[in-house]
């Protein structure tokens, strides 16, 4: 079984300098594309491979990268951001390509700028990764060395700069608009699309956003081509995927496979199933704001589609399992807090719905809830549904609320019926 | 919040030499100044501990921004600090995993050391503690993190050694 994205990466080894790297076929991708492919062969190679967005929307890359102006008459500079924001609760996937392999991100992200012909390149990363920060600084000094960033790559003609940048903690930075105003020094609120950031993005000039784990796909599609890429997965979904599960497993942590794998084979056998004790009741597949999947979808293939038509999301591939000795009311608490606290306050649904959701529900888990209560949340999955807010952080806050209220729908009722919590949390 | 003076906003002097060095760094490499405004927030906190209203005040003068829009941005972000913090910040985190693996106890052990609660500075300065979101460590929650290190798989035998390397 291969696996491109994380064959070289140790977990407690230091990751590969530039020159590790580059024995190992690192910067071939780069070599090869720059003296053999036009930027939109790139375009096209990467569309044709399949490659979905990792950051939890599942576009074509490809396709994202081809509405930007191209030619001698398109705006510069152009900027090509990588979005390593990682703040989605139950999130750990980009972590580990960022501290195990960075220059694999920094060969992507050139791959890409390349590809849009982007002048400027700019990292995005959270503010807690400082390992990962400390490593980036030092690749991209060595990547300026070898000469693989700054003027005339490789005697290419193509030149790219490229500078870290670290947020100071929001989630809605990670928010590909978002992200843009808080690079821009401005509060991270969502712009109205369109126009769209290819068009019109940082400082109102053509820029992509992809993801850490979508970038770092990029220079092994340029090595083995489209065909390869999509014979890595077992699903209609091409590549690998970085998987993670976290929760009361025996072995909880983060694996590359091949995208299409099931929940149950994560479970079971990469997370060594349940700790002793406990029961599985309910799993996020993709992070906080999935909708919940239980033990009747352990056979479900993870990967978009087939996630999708369970009615859930695969997301970010992070999935968080929730035993049976977890309150499902104070669990959906908790997702509540966190998206309550993190809502921008830019539009009205989103910025007053949020904080009393996580109103009701702590007093449900505190045993004052009524049955009316159990009504209005209800109500709240569509007043804060898709549609009617400006960005999709309510709407996917609103997804585990639903889910929970369908699956675990006794749980809500015995609060209420009992006047406490039946798990005595 | 105090009030802003505006007699203040004149009064660039109010940052350093070195902090203005550093912004000065972070400004060429944008298209105008406001644009550097969370880089001369973050060099700011990082020589003071936090940012003061004549922070804002000295950042905005500096920047050409009024105080309002600078403390907008400042007051936006977790890790800008309007109100002063002990030496050393302790973030817990509260997201989901560490939930279902229990940073309750951790938390209440931490009251229980420290006598503080989340928001609260020892009376030494030593410590602030603070919830905060998803560290991405999650397949060994518990996490929290001290200034730069990350504390993985944390339990309650954990903490009196982890917090005697800090004080
Ligand atoms: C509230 C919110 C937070 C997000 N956080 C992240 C993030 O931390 N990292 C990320 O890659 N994408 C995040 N996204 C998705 C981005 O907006 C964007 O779709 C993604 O970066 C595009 O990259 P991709 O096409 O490579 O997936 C977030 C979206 C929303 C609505
Ligand atoms: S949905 Fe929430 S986070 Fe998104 S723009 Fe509205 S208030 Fe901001
Ligand atoms: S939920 Fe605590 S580290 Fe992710």
């Amino acid at each position: 079984m291969e696996r491109p994205l994380t064959q070289y990466i140790h977990p407690g080894c230091p990751p590969f300098d530039f020159k590790e790297y580059e024995m190992t076929g690192g910067y071939s991708a780069l070599q090869k594309a720059l003296k053999s492919m036009t930027p939109q062969e790139v375009q096209k190679l990467v569309q044709d491979s399949g490659l979905k967005g990792r950051g939890g929307a599942g576009f074509n890359t490809g396709m994202k990268w081809s509405f930007v102006p191209m030619g001698e008459d398109a705006p510069h500079p152009k900027y090509l951001i990588a979005n390593a924001d990682e703040m989605e609760p139950g999130t750990f996937k980009d972590r580990l390509l960022l501290e195990g392999n960075p220059h694999q991100l920094i060969e992507g992200m050139i791959l890409a700028a390349y590809a849009i012909q982007a002048d400027v390149s700019y990292i995005f990363l959270r503010w807690a990764y400082k390992k990962a920060a400390q490593l980036l600084r030092k690749s991209i000094q060595e990547a300026y060395a070898a000469g693989v960033l700054g003027k005339n790559i490789l005697g290419s003609g193509f030149s790219l700069e490229m500078h870290l940048h670290t947020g100071v903690g929001r989630y809605m930075c990670g928010e590909e608009t978002a992200l843009l105003n808080a690079l821009e020094g401005k509060r991270a609120t969502p712009r109205a699309k369109p126009p769209f950031p290819q068009i019109s993005g940082l400082y109102g000039k053509p820029t992509i956003v992809n993801n850490v784990e979508t970038l770092c796909c990029v220079p092994h599609i340029v090595n083995n081509g489209a065909e390869w890429f999509k014979g890595l997965s077992n699903s209609e979904d091409s590549g690998t995927k970085l998987y993670g599960v976290s929760g009361k497993v025996n072995n909880p942590g983060c694996w590359e496979l091949p995208i299409g794998v099931t929940m149950r084979e994560l479970i079971e056998e990469h997370a060594l199933g349940m700790k002793n004790g406990y029961q599985l009741k309910g799993v996020l597949p993709g992070g906080a704001s999935t909708d919940f999947l239980t033990t009747e979808h352990l056979d479900v293939k993870m990967d978009f589609a087939s996630v999708a038509a369970a009615g859930s999301r695969l997301g970010t591939g992070t999935m968080v399992v929730m035993d049976d000795a977890t309150c499902p009311v104070g669990f959906v608490h908790n997702l509540q807090h966190f998206f309550a606290q993190e809502s921008c306050g830019w539009c009205t649904p989103c910025r007053e719905g949020l904080p009393w959701v996580e109103k009701m529900l702590l007093s449900l888990e505190q045993g004052n809830g009524t049955n009316e209560e159990l009504e209005l949340l209800q109500l709240h999955t569509q007043l804060l549904g898709p549609g009617n807010t400006f960005c999709a952080l309510a709407p996917g806050a609103m997804e585990p609320l639903q889910s929970a209220l369908k699956y675990f729908k006794e749980d809500f009722e015995m609060h209420v019926a009992l006047h406490k919590c039946p798990y005595g949390e | 919040m105090q009030q802003i003076h505006t007699k203040e906003i004149t009064k660039p002097e109010y940052l350093t030499d070195l902090e203005r060095n550093e912004i000065d760094h972070e400004v060429a490499l944008v298209p105008h100044k406001s644009a550097a405004v969370i880089e001369a927030l973050k060099i700011v906190q990082h020589y003071r501990g936090w940012i003061s209203d004549d922070s804002v005040n000295a950042i905005a003068a500096y920047l050409q921004m009024s105080a309002a829009e600078v403390d907008s941005v400042a007051t936006f972000y977790n890790l800008i600090f309007r109100k002063p913090v002990g030496r050393h910040v302790i973030l817990v985190c509260d997201s989901i995993s560490c939930y279902v693996m229990k940073y309750g106890d951790i938390y209440k052990a931490l009251q229980e050391k420290l006598k503080i609660r989340f928001g609260e500075t020892t009376g030494d300065q030593c410590f602030t503690l603070l919830p905060n979101c998803c560290l991405g460590c999650c397949d060994h929650a518990p996490a929290l993190m001290i200034d730069n290190d990350l504390y993985k798989d944390v339990t309650i035998d954990m903490l009196d050694r982890i917090l005697t390397k800090y004080t």
